[in-house]
């Protein structure tokens, strides 16, 4: 795949945190919260996902990582099934041709749907599964999420079938530790492995096989930033694993 | 009365025997967690939020809870035949029910969140054991949650009032003989999930069970609590 | 976690690992991932233990149950393999009637033990033609990470290992609560299961689940070391793809040194 990868997974990128750099409140230090936890107390701060007010307290309504913004009170999760949003871009696998598109597995709750017309070209209902057959790999943005499931779209630039190399899966909720600051995480694992990936918010992540050794490396990397997002120096620990 | 009364293991009236937790413990789940009382340890499993097969099974206005409770074979001294028995049967419908009030599953329609809950090693409280490991392992899978469940066995051993019951007191049968009284709550409230009993209790004394129980629940959720923050150690 | 298939382009770069001798773990073909064996995972078993190969768990237990003997063998005890691939352990295992796999995992562990003649079933008599003691092995997967064959095998042994008689009551049943000292009768020799698996052209063992996903077909062998000789007790290929006689040749050469490997670790382990 090409390079406009990266506006495809960068485009997911957690919107939230770029919204907070905008405003540039001081975010206070992040720590574990359980199901009940009271994380703050206080009426001038308010609740947000994750989060709700008990009276004084701002109380946890997961378990994930609490994060202060200013104000505003959230918890994050760090574990846990996908919960598919707006514009993510995932990595997905065909189950099925319909008259009408294609049955996507995007490994979530619902069950997602590429209709014909959101392909990126023409394509003629006899040659569907020549464009894509069941089996097949691709990365496609989620435009819509309604009762009858997710609807699909690979109408952007880094969308479509994937071609080649592999994929796998790590947690959901560990996928923007692996993206890192404004992709930076991502950028150093495909300069220092020389290979090309993609990474779905839905935590499977496709790496290109054109440089074998560098591709099991680059797997080795993305599968360490997953089971360690709590550790300090994170970055340099991985740089040091693709020496 | 009370000063003769002596617990087979030494334990005080109101002690529960010593607790371990740990979660994470199947990294194939989307939640998982281990609890134990004693010598009856607890394993469960989370998988959701996940799609629900049949279709015609499906909510559309919610995710739905599916509990399944059992004994392993050789959790037991008489080996337990393995397949659903009417008793597991129950606890998995009391486990769900246990659960259910601090779950806000509309936010995932048509779907189901599958809850494995087996018994490892069995000394009396197992139902017990398995809502903590639920309760654990469904926050470890991320489910929103209110509060964590937290649930013990409340007993009576002819007249005395005890706690965490272990097999040896379930089994006794002198005066009153035993009571078992299971109860789960909503931590840190004076919600009830669970309320089940067999024995013999006056209606007055009821209130000393639910005295005990809460100051017992309160020491289940520190445990729950710090195996939940030790998630990312090995 | 996930239950969805795997995907062409994966299963291609399987092929090409394969072919190359290269795993993702970076292991080699024929290397199995790292063993580790506990006990005493219930004390209301006769004996226990637990096994992890790698991510995959299964535990183990023996329980055991005074009957009558079969017609056929009124002057032996009994064995009965039992497993139940529980949905705790993996997404795509469900409740209900067991699949082939459920059938099938207890059924290859029940041959690698049975044919092995590990246990001494005619040490199992307590009275003889009216009650012997049946070994009742109880084995569930905890977590599915690949090869839970081989994994099962191995907590089975060590289960037996561990096991200790129950006492019997006058009226001649088990008594659980007075368990004696005594060990289970067994021979020396610890069998166990070897499995290969195939891809293309590609043997290897002790696959992740993801490479048990790409995998075409398996052979399990049933192997101890009886009588102080390497022997093979039982075997079964499961799967539509064949094995050709060279790759059968191949495996019989590689057996014995893989055995002896295993046997090396457990000994020191059990």
């Amino acid at each position: 795949m090409r390079k406009e990868n990266t506006e495809a997974h960068e485009a997911s990128e957690d919107t939230e945190s770029d919204i907070r750099e905008e405003a540039e409140p001081i975010v206070k230090k992040r720590k574990i919260v359980i199901p009940g936890e009271i994380i703050v107390s206080g009426e001038d701060f308010l609740p947000s996902e994750g989060a709700r007010r008990e009276g004084n307290d701002i109380v946890s309504n997961r378990f994930g990582l609490s994060e202060e913004a200013g104000r505003v009170v959230k918890v994050i999760p760090i574990t846990g099934a996908f919960i598919p949003r707006r514009n993510n871009v995932v990595i997905g696998r065909v189950t099925n041709i319909t008259m009408n598109g294609w049955v996507i597995d995007v490994d979530s709750a619902q069950s997602a749907f590429l209709p014909i017309d959101e392909s990126p070209r023409f394509i003629n209902k006899h040659e569907m599964d020549q464009f894509l057959a069941i089996g097949d790999i691709l990365v496609a943005k989620i435009w819509s999420i309604n009762q009858r499931g997710i609807d699909l779209s690979l109408k952007s630039r880094g969308l479509g079938k994937i071609e080649g190399g592999f994929v796998f899966r790590v947690s959901p909720n560990r996928v923007p530790r692996i993206i890192g600051r404004e992709g930076s995480m991502i950028s150093l694992i495909k300069e220092k492995t020389q290979t090309d990936l993609t990474v779905g918010q839905n935590g499977w992540i496709w790496i290109s096989t054109e440089n074998i050794e560098g591709a099991i490396k680059a797997r080795k990397a993305c599968e360490f930033i997953a089971e360690n997002i709590h550790l300090e120096g994170l970055t340099e620990k991985v740089e040091e694993m693709l020496v | 009365m009370t000063e003769k009364f002596k617990r087979q293991d030494g334990r005080k009236l109101n002690e529960l025997r010593p607790m371990s937790a740990k979660v994470g413990v199947i990294p194939n789940a989307d939640g998982s967690a281990m609890f134990s009382f004693g010598n009856t340890i607890a394993i469960a499993a989370v998988y959701g939020p996940r799609l629900l097969h049949p279709q015609h099974m499906q909510d559309p206005s919610t995710g739905i809870l599916r509990v399944n409770y059992d004994l392993m074979s050789f959790s037991v001294s008489d080996r337990k035949k393995p397949g659903p028995s009417r008793r597991s049967q129950e606890i998995s419908k009391m486990t769900e029910y246990a659960l259910l009030p601090v779950l806000d599953l509309r936010e995932f329609p048509n779907t189901v969140i599958d809850v494995q809950v087996y018994i490892i090693q069995a000394d009396a409280g197992t139902r017990t054991a398995g809502i903590n490991a639920a309760s654990m392992a469904l926050a470890h899978a991320g489910i929103p949650m209110k509060n964590l469940i937290c649930s013990v066995a409340i007993g009576k051993q002819d007249q005395e009032i005890i706690v965490d019951l272990d097999k040896h007191e379930e089994d006794f049968e002198e005066g009153e003989g035993a009571t078992d009284f299971p109860v789960a709550k909503i931590a840190n409230t004076e919600e009830y999930t669970l309320m089940q009993l067999d024995g013999k209790i006056p209606p007055a004394r009821v209130k000393e069970v639910l005295a005990l129980a809460n100051k017992s629940c309160e020491e289940i959720y520190e445990v729950q609590k710090k195996a939940l923050k030790e998630v990312f150690e090995k | 976690m996930s239950s969805m298939d795997i995907a062409n382009v994966t299963l291609e770069t399987f092929k090409k690992l394969f072919s190359t001798g290269q795993r993702f773990d970076l292991r080699k073909l024929d290397e199995y991932r790292n063993i580790e064996l506990g006990f005493d995972v219930s004390n209301c078993a006769e004996g226990s233990a637990r096994v992890k190969i790698g991510k995959t768990e299964v535990i183990v237990g023996v329980k055991m149950n005074l009957d009558a003997p079969y017609p056929d063998s009124p002057d032996k005890g009994n064995i009965m393999v039992s497993a139940e691939l529980l949905p705790l352990a993996s997404p795509r295992f469900e409740h209900g009637p067991p699949k082939f796999e459920g059938i099938e995992l207890p059924r290859l562990v029940d041959r690698a033990i049975r044919e092995s003649g590990v246990i001494q079933l005619d040490k199992l008599v307590v009275t003889p033609g009216e009650k012997v003691w049946t070994v009742i092995i109880d084995i569930y997967p905890i977590n599915d990470d690949g090869n839970l064959i081989d994994a099962a095998t191995i907590g089975a042994i060590a289960a037996l290992r561990k096991a200790k008689l129950p006492g019997i009551t006058e009226k001649n049943t088990p008594d659980y609560k007075k368990r004696t000292n005594k060990s289970l009768p067994l021979n020396a020799n610890i069998p166990l299961s070897i499995s290969f698996y195939k891809l293309g052209n590609s043997i290897y063992l002790d696959p992740t689940r993801e490479e048990e996903e790409a995998t075409d077909v398996k052979v399990t062998w049933g192997i101890s070391d009886w009588n102080g000789k390497m022997m093979i007790h039982s075997c079964q290929k499961s799967g539509k793809i064949t094995f050709t006689q060279s790759e059968i040749e191949s495996m019989m050469n590689l057996i014995e040194k893989k055995y002896l490997e295993l046997n090396a670790k457990l000994k020191k382990l059990i």
